[in-house]
């Protein structure tokens, strides 16, 4: 491979970890949120889905896309609203609920969006920092989305607000003991369903801009799985908001050798380059757990590492 | 009042005992997931009589529905079989997929180079290779949570993916035959030698062998020595530790068994339906039979009735779509439905003994 090749590569690689990244970041932050509650919501994955249909519709219908991403989130908190809800309940597991919100959301987003597979709908705009480039690869991989930015503020925000301010105060008392909160009378229930339908919104805008930028149009096949993913990028962000940013981004400059590669023409081993963000997480979650320690900065009442 | 003791209450007032009203809720549970998804098609506009009758009669009605619906039930009650499994000692594995994925390319790699020699016994070495690609696969998952602590949810998850992209890779690579222009797929076993049907039926043996393993291993969890220990490991593995039983093999050997069972799956796909691994045998049973354990609380011999249930809704799906020009996904609409209502009827379950 020649030396400009390989520079191709190299910026296609990190363009792409910006591009593939912004779901993995919103999905993530929203995931992070909702597990530091002290639940776990699997059912982002539903949630995604059906945020990209509808954000593509409202994006569609109206012809804006901001009203989309909108939509989509709104859609989010309803199905975080639903999932908190009948968490609250008595025996109910979270992570069973979380599978099953997932059928029912991609169920969801499969029916009504079968109308919206053809049409074309207004995508979100993305903002030039290349223009100053002169390799059309280097201009290619600036063209940054308007989102990707949001997020990285809203995962700052985060950071600041979870150790700054009394909602995040109260949330990771809630989620570290519901004993001690309910002793300082915090309602752990209303906190768990608050925090798991705002995980819902950013689930959704995460949806929105698979279908309204990158890749940037509605169809069935549109998820790879981020929603999931999210609770295995929370654990290796050890349920750091700032974390979540680094760990999208590595997560999505993995996910873009593949199609990197085959830009410059090399397809040998396409398939197995899109295993490689999975690969990777699960080497850096090995590497960094062992029996004793594989909770650090866990919240407390996680189920899931307990 | 909360719910529960209502409904404990009334339970009472009809005399019914805690043990019998385990049994009823599952029924009552689906009745409320029917309920809802009847409110679903009466918000889209449509008549829900005249869709639970064509559901009805798609999945039911008909020698060629239960035929459809039986040869879509036959991997998922390996699937179910393959999340049940380790759920007895608390698991929860999501990751099924990937297993069947493995079973169908170990299935399809080791079957047809020995079918000249071995005839039908190929089909046996197909079947074993299927079953020890998924276990090792799970099996893995268990040893990431034994020795290091990963949660079992996320691993079987990435290792699915990770299956899959290895099974496209081959499929589409190494293995691929290279007579299959259109849809890439491995060498083709000849349709003479693949698993037949069952005498008077429609369905091919692997919906036997479903019920044979569902049989088995309903009796080896309630009689014996190693079931009841898996038990008491998933139930409190702190109590299982005091009095010296094997957690970590236990568990291993859980997973190792659940995923046989999804590589099995896999493998019957490929030798009695598909004939070779392809795309179209990943079309989803592992993850419908994480739906199919949950729905049968995890209860090999209850796996059966959910899967064929699950198996005759999915096979309503075309019916539905050419008669009421409904979308394919309302079946997946039920089933989540009926999903949530399943786990939200938990709530109600009478505790104390489990």
């Amino acid at each position: 491979m020649s030396a400009d090749a390989w520079f191709t590569v190299m910026v296609a690689v990190l363009g792409g970890a910006v591009r593939v990244a912004t779901p993995f970041l919103f999905v993530s932050l929203g995931e992070c949120i909702t597990e530091k509650s002290g639940r776990i919501n699997l059912g982002l994955e539903g949630t995604l889905v059906f945020g990209a249909m509808i954000g593509y519709a409202v994006s569609f219908h109206s012809g804006s896309a901001w009203l989309g991403v909108l939509a989509a989130g709104l859609s989010g908190v309803v199905f975080g609203a639903v999932h908190g809800g009948l968490c609250s309940l008595r025996g109910v597991n979270d992570t069973a609920i979380g599978i099953a919100l997932i059928i029912l959301g991609l169920g969801l987003a499969y029916f009504f969006g079968k109308a919206y597979i053809q049409p074309s709908a207004p995508r979100l705009p993305s903002i030039d920092l290349g223009g100053w480039a002169t390799h059309p690869a280097l201009r290619a991989a600036l063209q940054v989305n308007v989102l990707f930015l949001l997020g990285l503020a809203l995962a700052l925000a985060l950071r600041w607000a979870f150790v700054n301010t009394r909602w995040g105060l109260e949330l990771r008392t809630v989620g570290d003991s519901a004993d001690a909160a309910r002793a300082l009378g915090l309602a752990v229930n209303r906190t768990r369903i608050q925090a798991t339908a705002l995980g819902g919104f950013f689930g959704g805008v995460g949806g929105a801009y698979l279908s309204l930028y990158y890749p940037g149009s509605w169809n069935e096949a549109l998820s790879s799985g981020q929603g999931v993913m999210a609770v295995a990028l929370v654990i290796f962000a050890r349920w750091r908001p700032m974390g979540c940013f680094w760990a999208a981004l590595v997560f999505g400059g993995a996910g873009s050798i593949g199609p990197a590669l085959q830009a410059v023409g090399i397809q040998a081993g396409y398939h197995l380059w899109n295993a490689a963000p999975y690969v990777l997480t699960l080497l850096i979650m090995l590497a960094s757990s062992s029996r004793s320690s594989t909770s650090m900065g866990a919240p407390g009442e996680l189920a899931m590492t307990r | 009042m909360s719910a529960r003791s209502g409904v404990l209450a009334a339970g009472r007032d009809l005399a019914l005992s805690p043990a019998l009203l385990r049994w009823l809720l599952p029924f009552g549970s689906i009745g409320a997931g029917l309920l809802a998804f009847g409110a679903f098609v009466l918000l889209i506009g449509r008549d829900p009589l005249e869709v639970y009758a064509t559901i009805y009669e798609g999945g039911f009605g008909s020698a060629f529905s239960w035929n459809n619906t039986l040869l879509r039930a036959a991997p998922l009650i390996l699937a179910g079989l393959a999340v049940a499994i380790p759920a007895q000692a608390g698991l929860v594995m999501i990751g099924g997929e990937g297993c069947l994925a493995f079973g169908a390319l170990a299935a399809a790699a080791v079957a047809v180079p020995l079918l000249p020699g071995l005839g039908s016994g190929a089909l046996v070495a197909g079947a074993i290779a299927g079953m020890a690609a998924g276990s090792a696969w799970f099996a893995l998952a268990g040893v990431l949570r034994v020795r290091r602590g990963l949660n079992e949810v996320i691993s079987s998850l990435l290792l699915s993916y990770i299956a899959i992209a290895v099974f496209n890779h081959l499929v589409e690579g190494p293995l691929r035959d290279p007579a299959s222009l259109n849809k890439p797929s491995t060498l083709p076993l000849p349709e003479s030698a693949m698993i037949g049907a069952i005498p008077g039926l429609d369905v091919h043996w692997g919906l036997a062998i479903g019920l044979l393993a569902c049989g088995l291993a309903q009796l080896a969890l309630s009689r014996s020595t190693q079931g009841f220990a898996l038990r008491v490991a998933g139930g409190n593995p702190r109590a299982a530790l005091l009095v010296g039983l094997p957690v970590g093999s236990l568990v291993v050997a859980s997973c190792a068994l659940g995923g046989a069972a999804a590589g099995l799956a896999g493998a019957i796909e490929v030798m009695a339906v598909h004939s070779a691994a392809s795309a179209s045998v990943l079309a989803g049973y592992g993850t419908t039979g994480i739906l199919v354990a949950f729905m049968a609380r995890q209860q090999p011999l209850a796996i059966v009735p959910v899967a064929v249930l699950m198996g005759g809704i999915s096979a309503a799906g075309s019916l539905l779509q050419r008669r009421l020009e409904l979308p394919d996904a309302t079946t997946l609409v039920l089933q989540g439905l009926l999903f949530v209502a399943i786990l939200a009827g938990e709530a109600l379950m009478p505790r104390g003994r489990r």
